[in-house]
């Protein structure tokens, strides 16, 4: 696009006023805007004494977990999709026969490597049958990196820990629509 | 016997050495606490809150973090580049903090302690460590210009291409603003009749009329060019991170980053000193203080009291400055330096030059009241008049559009005049 184009439409800056050329009034109202900010109430935490208020935990994109469904077994039907969609690669399945009527395949071994994790939700996203889901557990440590490899059992028992505070989303959606989607 | 033993007056020197040395490198480190607490309150963020007393789990706001900082510095890896000047890279940190700190020999901190009664001493006691230098004033000029090689010889030495940029920008910078600098001082100096910094502060005592009040334009062009030989934002070119990586200690690590960082704190610390002393009255505080040589210890402690709460005061604005205003391009920089502080510098030492040549023909024929008044009445006339003026008559500096030239002398036409209108006319 050339400047001489019709499209183009040319603003002129407004020229300088008086107080605005004396720089005096501009900075005593950027000061006035520093000195608010220096005794206005801070928005961050002293995080390990006090937790920070995570906002809605249903949308939050913290550590994974592998829900249940209602008769305690894994959800997953280990059908890869979260896999697949995963872009740093850092979700493992072993997909076995399953021992269940309802289900074709379910997985052996569920490994999620939290440290090449990006917690991006895109396995969320994939999941058709709400199996893999990100909980609002923000502050995740470890002493190893063996240690951050996590498991099936650990991520059911992640579902474990948070499935009072946390619904499934599934479950959650329902209930703000009053009736089955 | 006697003659080997050092003078009660070289002992007290040394003891003040020792103390204000120590003070200042105390002072600098708890700076740098102040400076990031200030930064994260502006930011809205807590700031360092975490390291207290060393191996205990007492927190005491984070007290204890310059500490913590200064090991951390020292014990990194005191690294030489390959490609530098061995000798002055070395010589730079320490040039810039021995004339940081040198320059303290002739600064007050506090006005006199009360007699001591010990042989050989001069009662009363100047806070002081060299009381009887006549040109404290220049001394403490001659080694702030010194501390700039220092400044010069890290950009040159490290032989980089940021740290020879950062050099060069505060050759230009420092050099522009010493004339300022030099003008606002003239002003306070023709008024007090003296160099020496306490006589400074004893005549605003006095008179209880503060030089800032008595030459506000002075103040003005004082303050801003103290601003630029500190290289505190907004003239902080020198070492413009987003710019310059660090500017002339780009090159450097360790214990020698750790010296020029001190100097940096320590030219604020100067630069809040000499505000205080010469133009808001140094330890005078209307009522509070009193204003003659003779003091009792609670009024020595006091003096020192409200001089530091003032330097204190004037240190945080210029913390809160830092997070007020952006940085200036150089060109408005050198605008501001030789198109406006200058003049005005200038205008201001003629107003208070004729206010002093006539002050005793107006006392005799206005009487004391009225000619304070008009003493004080001129300045500030010319203080509105000169900035109003200077806002007006300058070029705001702020087109940074391509200048279209015509012919070569409308260069320096088309930054007042080039608009839009004449872009759209030069591409047609």
């Amino acid at each position: 696009m050339k400047p001489t184009d019709p499209a183009i439409t040319w603003l002129e800056p407004k020229p300088l006023g008086l107080t605005e050329r004396l720089y005096l009034p501009l900075f005593l109202q950027g000061l006035t805007t520093t000195v608010r900010h220096l005794v206005s109430p801070k928005v961050t935490v002293n995080f390990p004494e006090q937790r920070p208020v995570v906002g809605n935990p249903l949308i939050y994109r913290g550590v994974h977990r592998l829900n249940r469904d209602d008769a305690g077994r894994v959800k997953c039907v280990a059908c890869f999709l979260c896999a697949t969609a995963c872009p740093a690669h850092c979700i493992d399945i072993v997909a076995t026969e399953s021992p269940w009527p309802d289900r074709e395949k379910y997985p052996e071994s569920f490994v999620i490597d939290e440290l090449r994790c990006i917690f991006c939700g895109m396995c969320e996203e994939a999941c058709p049958v709400d199996a893999i889901e990100l909980t609002s557990l923000l502050d995740l440590t470890g002493k190893s990196r063996e240690e951050m490899i996590f498991d099936k059992e650990k991520l059911l028992s992640v579902y474990d820990m948070t499935k009072m505070t946390e619904p499934m989303q599934s479950a959650e959606l329902e209930r703000i629509s009053e009736g089955p989607l | 016997m006697t003659t080997l033993l050092p003078s009660p007056t070289t002992l007290a020197a040394l003891a003040k050495i020792g103390l204000l040395v120590g003070g200042l490198m105390t002072a600098a480190a708890y700076l740098v606490l102040l400076e990031r607490w200030i930064a994260a309150w502006v930011q809205d963020r807590r700031g360092p809150n975490r390291v207290g007393i060393p191996l205990t789990k007492i927190r005491l706001f984070g007290l204890g973090q310059p500490l913590a900082d200064g090991l951390k510095i020292i014990l990194k890896e005191d690294f030489t580049p390959q490609h530098v000047d061995k000798v002055l890279y070395t010589a730079a940190p320490l040039v810039i903090l021995a004339a940081s700190l040198a320059i303290f020999a002739a600064i007050p901190f506090g006005s006199v302690l009360p007699p001591l009664n010990i042989p050989g001493l001069p009662d009363p006691v100047p806070f002081l460590v060299a009381p009887g230098l006549d040109v404290g004033v220049l001394w403490v000029f001659a080694l702030s210009s010194i501390a700039v090689y220092g400044v010069l010889l890290g950009g040159w030495a490290s032989n980089s291409k940021y740290s020879f940029l950062g050099g060069l920008r505060s050759s230009a910078q420092l050099l522009a603003y010493e004339i300022p600098l030099g003008l606002g001082l003239l002003g306070v100096v023709l008024a007090a009749g003296s160099l020496k910094l306490d006589a400074i502060m004893n005549a605003q005592a006095e008179s209880g009329i503060w030089y800032v009040f008595a030459q506000p334009l002075g103040f003005l062009v004082f303050m801003v060019a103290s601003f630029a030989e500190a290289a505190r934002l907004p003239f902080d070119l020198p070492e413009a991170e987003q710019e310059l990586v660090g500017g002339y200690h780009t090159e450097y690590s360790g214990i020698r980053l750790l010296l020029f960082l001190v100097a940096e704190f320590l030219h604020m610390i100067t630069a809040a000193f000499l505000i205080v002393i010469l133009f808001l009255g140094g330890w005078h505080l209307w009522g509070v203080t009193g204003s003659g040589q003779e003091v009792t210890w609670l009024g020595a402690a006091l003096r020192c009291g409200v001089l530091s709460a003032k330097i204190l005061a004037v240190i945080v604005f210029f913390m809160l400055v830092r997070w007020s205003w952006p940085r200036f391009r150089f060109d408005q920089l050198m605008n501001l330096a030789w198109k406006v502080m200058l003049p005005l510098g200038i205008a201001n030492l003629v107003v208070v030059a004729t206010v002093e040549e006539f002050r005793p023909q107006l006392l005799a024929s206005l009487g004391a009241g009225w000619a304070q008044g008009a003493a004080l009445a001129a300045p500030w006339a010319v203080f509105f008049i000169g900035w109003i003026g200077a806002g007006l008559l300058t070029p705001s500096g702020t087109d940074n559009r391509p200048i279209l030239t015509r012919s070569p002398l409308d260069a320096e036409h088309g930054l007042l005049t080039n608009t839009s209108r004449d872009w759209e006319k030069a591409v047609r």
